[in-house]
This record gives C-alpha cells, sequence and structure tokens, in this order.
C-alpha cells in the first residue's frame, strides 16, 4: 500500500505573529517556517505504519512556494520515500487544494492519504473532508489513534462528547489530530540521506484547477489591545466601581 | 565525558572540517573554505532552530570583509540593510542630553546598519549553494579530544542528545524520543560560537590557550526592534549616548539605530565588570528608554521583537591563543571585536576568512595565532587596546584616556591591564557603605510606561522556548550557596543580572529560601556564566532548537 501524506508550510508555531501594517496579511519577512504541526503527525504516523510492514511507500506532496521544499526535504529526513511540490506562488485556497490533491491521489493511487486536521495559519480545517467527498471515499477525522484489522481502518476520533471508534473501508482519508503521536527528531544522516531522495518540483497549474478565489479577505486586525487594570483601596471602592459598570446593580 | 553513554550507539560522520557555530565568523570561515578547497567536506553545526535565530548584534557593520567574501551581497541586501547616515554622540542627565563630538571611531560614513540574523541568512544560503552542510538545531555540546601529552588534539565534536527527559540527576535520562547526539569527527574543527561559547571555554581551559592573556572581560547587551508613527524616524541616523541612567563609574551606553519603514533598534550595553550587586542592567536599559528624547520617540510605537545577548570586550591583550592542536578559536568566541567602534562583525567575518586562508595554505592549525594577530583584523585590535580598561576608573577617565590614545593612534608604549568580571562585585555590605546603587535608583524613574513592563514580559518578544522536560542547561555546581553565602554576601545578584529572570529565589517550604532556575526562559546570552561571583554556573547548550527565535534582530 501507498500513503500519500499532504503538507503545508506555515509560520512556525513560536513565531508571535503580527499583522503587516497595511492589513492585508500578516509580517512574513524573516520569519521561521516549518511544517504545519498536524501534517507532521501525518508524516509520523505514515511513517510509522511504513514501519510495521502495513505500506510499502510513502510520499508527502506539499502545494507552495518554492522554498516549501525545505518542509519537504525535512519530511523525506523523517523518513518518507519521496516528494512532490506543486509549485504555486499565489494563495491556494481550500477546495483548489482539494481539488488538486483528487488529481495528485488520482495519479498516484494511494490506499491511504494522511493529513493534518487544519493548518495552523488559515484554521480552515476543510481540505480533508472535500478531498474525500470529491474523491467519493470514506474519511476518519480528529483522529487520534489508527489501528487496521482485516483490511479494515479502525480510526479513534476526538469529539466533543469523548472518544468515537469508526471502522473505515479503504481507500481512505484521514486527517490527524495533535494526540495520535509525537513526531521523531531528525537525525543528523538522515538529512544527509534527504538531499539524495527524489523531490520533484512541478507547476501548479500542470494540474489543471482553475478555480477562481472562493474567499475574499477584507481586513487583518489585530486582538484589541487589553487595558491595564486599576488597583482599588477598599471593598467600598470595589462595589462602587462596579455599580458604575453596571456590572452590580 | 558523556552522559547515555552505556550501550549507546552513536552514529559518526567525518569530515575536513566542523565549523560549530552560525554566525558571521563560522559561516564567513566555511565560505572561505569551500571556495580555496572545493573538495573538502564541510559541515557548520548551529544550536538554534535555524541559521540567525540566535544572531543578536546592534548592529552597525563596517562592508569592507563582507565585500570581500561574497562581493554581490549589495545587490540581494538582507532584509534589514539600511546605509548609515548622520552620527550622533550624546551626553545624557536626567532630564536633558548634549551632543558631544563624535568620537572617531563611532563614525560610520560608508557603513550599513543590518540585522545580523538576516544577513547570516544571506551567508547561509551561499554557504549552501557552494556544498557546505550547514546544520541549524544541532548544537555542539561536548569537544572529542585524543591523545595526551604532546599528542593531545581536537578530532570533532559531540552533538547533543534530543529527548532527554529529565530526573534528579543533572544529566537526566533517554526518553521515548531519545535520538543520540552524532560524533562529528573533523580534520580541523573551528569554534565560531560567539562571546563565551561553551565548548570555547572548555578548550580554553583544557589548553591553557588564556595562559599569557588579561583576564577576559564582557558587556550585557539588550537591544529592541519599535515599529513607531510615522513621520518620526530619520533612516540611517546613528546615536549613541552616555551619561544617565547610570553613574559615572558604571561603565555603558545606549544605541539607537533608526531604520527604514519607521522601525528603530533600539538598545543599551552595560559593562559586566559593574560593581554593584543590586544594579539591574534590564532596569538601567528600560529607565534609558523612558528619558524625554526616548519617550518623545517611543511613546505611541509598539515594541516588535527584543533578545539580550553577552558582547566580548577584552580585546588584544586578553584574546586567548587561537590555535590549538586540531581546532581554532575564531569570532568573538576568542574576542575579536572592537569595542570602541562597537563593532564586531567585520572582525569576526575577517578572523573566519583568515582561518580559512591559513588552514588552505598551511593544512594545518599551527601559526594562526600568530597570523591573525600580524594581520589587519590584528592590528586594528592592537591600535585600541588601551580605551575599554581606561574606563576602569569611570566615565571621564575612560573618555580623557580614550582621547589620549586616539591621538596616539595606539602607539603609547603600555598596555592596560583589564579584570574579570566576575570578582569586580563588591560585597552588599560594602555596597551599602558605598550607596553607589541608591544612589543611581534615586535619580531613576518610578513610574516607566513603554512595555515592556518586566523581564517576563520581555522574554514575551524574543521567542525562547525549551521543551520542559528536557534537564536545566544552566548547571549550577552548589547550589547550597545560594541561600547561604551568596545570600548574605551579594544578595544573589543573578536575581538581577539575568536579562529574562531564569535565576529567581523562592520558598523552599520549610521557611528557608531555594533557588529556582526558569531554564525555558533563557536567551542564551552567557551573562550568568560570566558574572556568578563563585563561578559555579556552566551554562552548556540545551536541546538542539531550543532558545531565542529572534526576528530580524
Amino acid at each position: 500500500m501507498k500513503i500519500l501524506v499532504g503538507i503545508k508550510r506555515v509560520i512556525d508555531y513560536n513565531v508571535r505573529v503580527q499583522v503587516n501594517r497595511d492589513g492585508t496579511g500578516v509580517v512574513k519577512d524573516g520569519v521561521k517556517m516549518s511544517i504545519n504541526p498536524f501534517d507532521e503527525i501525518a508524516v509520523e504516523e505514515a511513517l510509522r505504519i511504513k514501519e510495521r510492514g502495513d505500506a510499502a511507500e510513502v510520499i508527502v506532496v506539499s502545494i507552495g512556494p518554492e522554498p516549501a521544499q525545505q518542509q519537504l526535504r525535512t519530511a523525506l529526513a523523517m523518513g518518507a520515500d519521496r516528494a512532490v511540490l506543486y509549485q504555486a506562488d499565489e494563495e491556494v485556497q481550500p477546495l483548489a487544494a482539494a481539488r488538486a490533491l483528487l488529481r495528485i491521489v488520482q495519479a498516484e493511487e494511494p490506499g491511504l492519504v494522511l493529513l493534518g486536521k487544519q493548518a495552523i495559519d488559515d484554521d480552515a480545517n476543510q481540505v480533508g473532508q472535500m478531498l474525500a467527498a470529491l474523491w467519493d471515499r470514506p474519511q476518519a477525522t480528529f483522529v487520534s489513534a489508527l489501528d487496521f484489522s482485516d483490511g479494515k481502518l479502525v480510526a479513534t476520533r476526538e469529539v466533543d462528547a469523548g472518544l468515537e471508534k469508526i471502522e473505515v473501508e479503504l481507500p481512505a482519508v484521514v486527517t490527524v489530530d495533535l494526540r495520535l503521536n509525537e513526531p521523531r527528531f531528525v537525525k543528523m544522516p538522515d538529512i544527509m540521506k534527504a538531499k539524495r531522495k527524489p523531490l520533484d518540483i512541478k507547476p501548479f497549474a500542470e494540474l489543471g484547477i482553475e478555480l477562481p478565489p472562493q474567499l475574499e479577505t477584507g481586513l487583518h486586525e489585530p486582538p484589541p489591545k487589553r487595558q491595564g487594570g486599576v488597583k482599588l483601596d477598599s471593598v467600598e471602592a470595589l462595589v462602587k466601581a462596579l455599580r458604575d459598570k453596571g456590572v452590580l446593580t | 565525558m558523556s552522559e547515555h553513554d552505556e550501550g549507546i550507539e552513536r552514529d559518526v560522520m567525518e569530515y575536513d572540517f566542523a565549523i560549530v557555530g552560525g554566525g558571521p565568523a563560522g559561516l564567513a570561515c566555511a565560505i572561505r573554505l569551500k571556495e580555496k578547497l572545493p573538495d573538502a567536506s564541510i559541515c557548520l553545526l548551529e544550536k538554534g532552530s535555524e541559521i540567525g535565530a540566535h544572531s543578536l548584534s546592534g548592529c552597525v557593520m563596517e562592508p569592507g570583509p563582507l565585500d570581500e567574501l561574497m562581493p554581490g551581497w549589495r545587490d540581494n541586501p538582507p532584509a534589514i540593510c539600511v546605509p548609515a547616515g548622520r552620527d550622533e554622540f550624546r551626553l545624557f542627565t536626567r532630564t536633558r542630553s548634549f551632543r558631544l563630538p563624535t568620537p572617531p571611531q563611532m563614525h560610520n560614513a560608508g557603513n550599513f546598519i543590518v540585522s545580523l540574523g538576516e544577513l547570516c541568512k544571506q551567508m547561509a544560503a551561499r554557504a549552501e549553494a557552494l556544498g557546505v552542510e550547514v546544520f541549524p538545531g544541532f548544537p555542539g555540546r561536548h569537544v572529542l579530544i585524543e591523545g595526551d601529552g604532546a599528542a593531545v588534539r581536537v578530532v570533532g565534536v559531540r552533538c547533543g542528545d534530543m529527548g532527554v527527559e529529565s530526573d534528579e540527576t543533572p544529566d537526566g535520562h533517554p526518553g521515548e524520543q531519545f535520538a543520540p547526539g552524532v560524533d562529528i569527527r573533523a580534520g580541523t574543527t573551528l569554534f565560531a560560537e560567539g562571546c563565551r561559547g561553551s565548548l570555547s571555554k572548555e578548550v580554553i581551559a583544557r589548553f591553557h590557550l588564556d595562559h599569557d592573556a588579561a583576564p577576559q572581560t564582557y558587556g550585557l547587551g539588550f537591544k529592541e526592534l519599535w515599529q513607531l508613527p510615522e513621520g518620526r524616524v530619520t533612516p540611517g541616523l546613528i546615536q549613541h549616548s552616555v551619561g544617565w541612567p547610570l553613574d559615572n563609574a558604571t561603565y555603558g551606553g545606549s544605541f539607537l539605530y533608526h531604520l527604514d519603514q519607521d522601525r528603530v533598534y533600539i538598545g543599551y550595553v552595560v559593562g559586566l565588570d559593574y560593581a554593584d550587586p543590586r544594579f539591574s542592567p534590564f532596569e538601567a536599559f528600560q529607565q534609558f528608554k523612558h528619558h524625554p528624547d526616548m519617550l518623545k520617540l517611543l511613546e505611541g510605537g509598539e515594541i516588535i521583537s527584543s533578545g539580550a545577548r553577552t558582547i566580548v570586550e577584552g580585546g588584544w591583550q586578553a584574546l586567548p591563543r587561537m590555535d590549538m592542536p586540531g581546532a581554532l578559536l575564531i569570532g568573538d568566541g576568542a574576542g575579536t571585536l572592537n569595542v570602541p567602534k562597537i563593532k564586531g562583525v567585520h572582525q569576526a567575518i575577517r578572523s573566519g576568512m583568515l582561518a580559512a586562508d591559513h588552514l588552505a595554505a598551511h593544512g594545518d592549525t599551527a601559526g594562526y595565532d600568530a597570523a591573525f594577530r600580524a594581520s589587519p583584523a590584528g592590528r586594528e585590535l592592537h591600535k585600541i587596546r588601551n580605551i575599554r580598561p581606561g574606563f576602569h576608573h569611570g566615565l571621564w577617565a575612560g573618555m580623557a584616556n580614550g582621547a589620549l590614545e586616539t591621538l596616539l593612534g595606539g602607539r603609547s608604549p603600555w598596555t592596560l591591564e583589564t579584570h574579570a568580571d566576575w570578582n569586580s562585585l563588591r560585597s552588599l555590605q560594602d555596597s551599602r557603605a558605598h550607596g553607589e546603587q541608591a544612589a543611581m535608583a534615586a535619580n531613576w524613574l518610578a513610574e516607566r510606561p513603554l512595555p515592556p513592563r518586566d523581564r517576563l514580559a520581555s522574554v514575551y518578544f524574543a521567542n525562547t522556548t525549551h521543551e520542559e522536560s528536557q534537564p536545566v542547561h544552566l548547571r549550577v555546581a552548589d547550589v547550597s550557596i545560594c541561600a547561604t553565602r551568596c545570600a548574605q554576601e551579594f544578595g544573589n545578584p543573578c536575581t538581577r543580572f539575568c536579562p529574562v529572570g531564569v535565576y529567581e529565589m523562592i520558598d523552599d517550604g520549610s521557611g528557608g529560601r531555594k533557588l529556582q532556575i526558569n531554564a525555558s526562559n533563557c536567551v542564551h546570552c552567557k551573562a550568568c556564566d560570566i558574572k556568578d561571583p563563585y563561578q559555579i554556573i556552566d551554562w552548556v547548550t540545551p536541546e538542539g532548537g531550543s532558545g531565542p527565535n529572534y526576528q530580524t534582530m
């Protein structure tokens, strides 16, 4: 079985994100970029499935700008077998990404598609579900444990009421949650090996997705600044202040 | 040597050259080596999560050495790169400031205000394009030394282990994700760790490299990047100041560099040879920002980033021998910075290039120290060798001495002695009698509205991060001193000199006090390793990728 893992290049989770001055987006100059953490968990899971003998090949794909090959190299250093970057310099929105992944899935014919449940930049949480619908295959989302039994997938999902266990026929789309695993540290010799693994760069246009943006961003704004509190001398003063604000009657 | 050695198989990787540290010295050396010896295998280790993540400097750069190393750099400048404009040197009092004649070393025509982190990223891209293997996120943790007697030599470094869990022991134990650090074996190892590098410190001691050198001396620098309301900034304007909020006995001063897009770099440097253990360098910087001149500039603006780093100030006479069998010290790991110019980057690049030239020509480390001292970089240090030590007797004596030395062009027949920082603290009792800090603080503001409010608020702007489960990387040899001897003698100065509040004295639950180390706040400045009066704090590299993530600093 082949496993296809989708990864997205996003601003690193340690970075304090700032809105740019004209409100058209966030500051990306000189900012550290990384694999979307949920996608990294998806890569790790794919590798574990391969290592226990349930898969033969792990392919990582990304849709994004040319430097996204750095993130693909990281995935190769973790242990993926090969990588493909569909180079897109413009923003690719969720529906376009799902359609693009469908084309890739049709060409690669994987037995399992693993994706992060959402990217930490736009938090859309849509691509996995859209891909499953377009592909007309089952989906298991927000997965925190994954097993195979009799050729079926047994997925534990994190839902509001607790944990839900479902069985899914393959091929399927699985989107992973935080608790599924803890990604491995990349080892130095593996970084060297990853440099020799195949990484194809193809133009996004090659996929033939012609779709005008479905979403238009109005304005980016930082959250309002919190006003400093005041210290009051007595309970009476506190009660009075609360009354003045209409909190107490 | 090391923790977790039993039954662990380590990968070994062999290179012709291993460079520890991805700053200007290490990167310049890597680029030059690969150009001179295209077939040589070179690896460069960097403890930060990416190149530039731990690089912090003012920074006004003299472009000469970079022009020589990377002739095309001006066509593709780093993200922050503003040509130097007017220079101003000012004396601050509590409420006013006076323009002084700018010392000749501080003339900056032709120089550039740059972000050192961004510059390092450009240099790393060049090195990688040439075929240097650059490994961010991999700290050198131990020096590999073989042989003894006359045959002893450095044969490489061991990278830090990943996934170690803390427990009662200082070294912790391998966790589930444990990945042992690789042994890098190299024909020549270059320590380019910057000021007070942890492995540099180890080899200086091991090979007695400082035997003939005066004590090394340091400063602690703070820096913030601010976004200001439109119209306040004059791009290229460079201001330095001395005076308030410091007293005349304490060495230090400010820098203010005007960038483009309504941004400024503002910072403060304090000599770590200050005497009063109650002094807080962080507070001095924050006070400075509230001088009427600065408040007028900053008010209504927004702080974008902050950071702190020690600066090596000993210069010529404190320079350790830079070569040893199998290895070299380059850049500020040795101490090549020019203090009167307040510039280290051009010197670091020169020392890295010179190391590459020397190794390419001679194939051996021997003779590098002499070659460096005779080079333009060495002569530059010799010329200004007496200026920083002149400030040991206060601001005015230092300025007068500096003027004299400048007049003599460094040809004075004497060389002034430097002083170590760790033994410059007076005891609490002496300090109280002396009243220095009290006098200084009497002249400080009680209210200071500009952010960051305190050190914990400041560390937020450094984006620093450490995996909480790892062992503490600030090794204190004897914590029993903290609540007893140190509390009495010096009042626990670590709780004040640390720029990010790593050290705290807390209630031990049975009526006493104990030291708590908030290691995850650490920004890798090394002030504690330098200033601790008992020299029992040992700063070692934490898990790879830990520490600050400076952006455009």
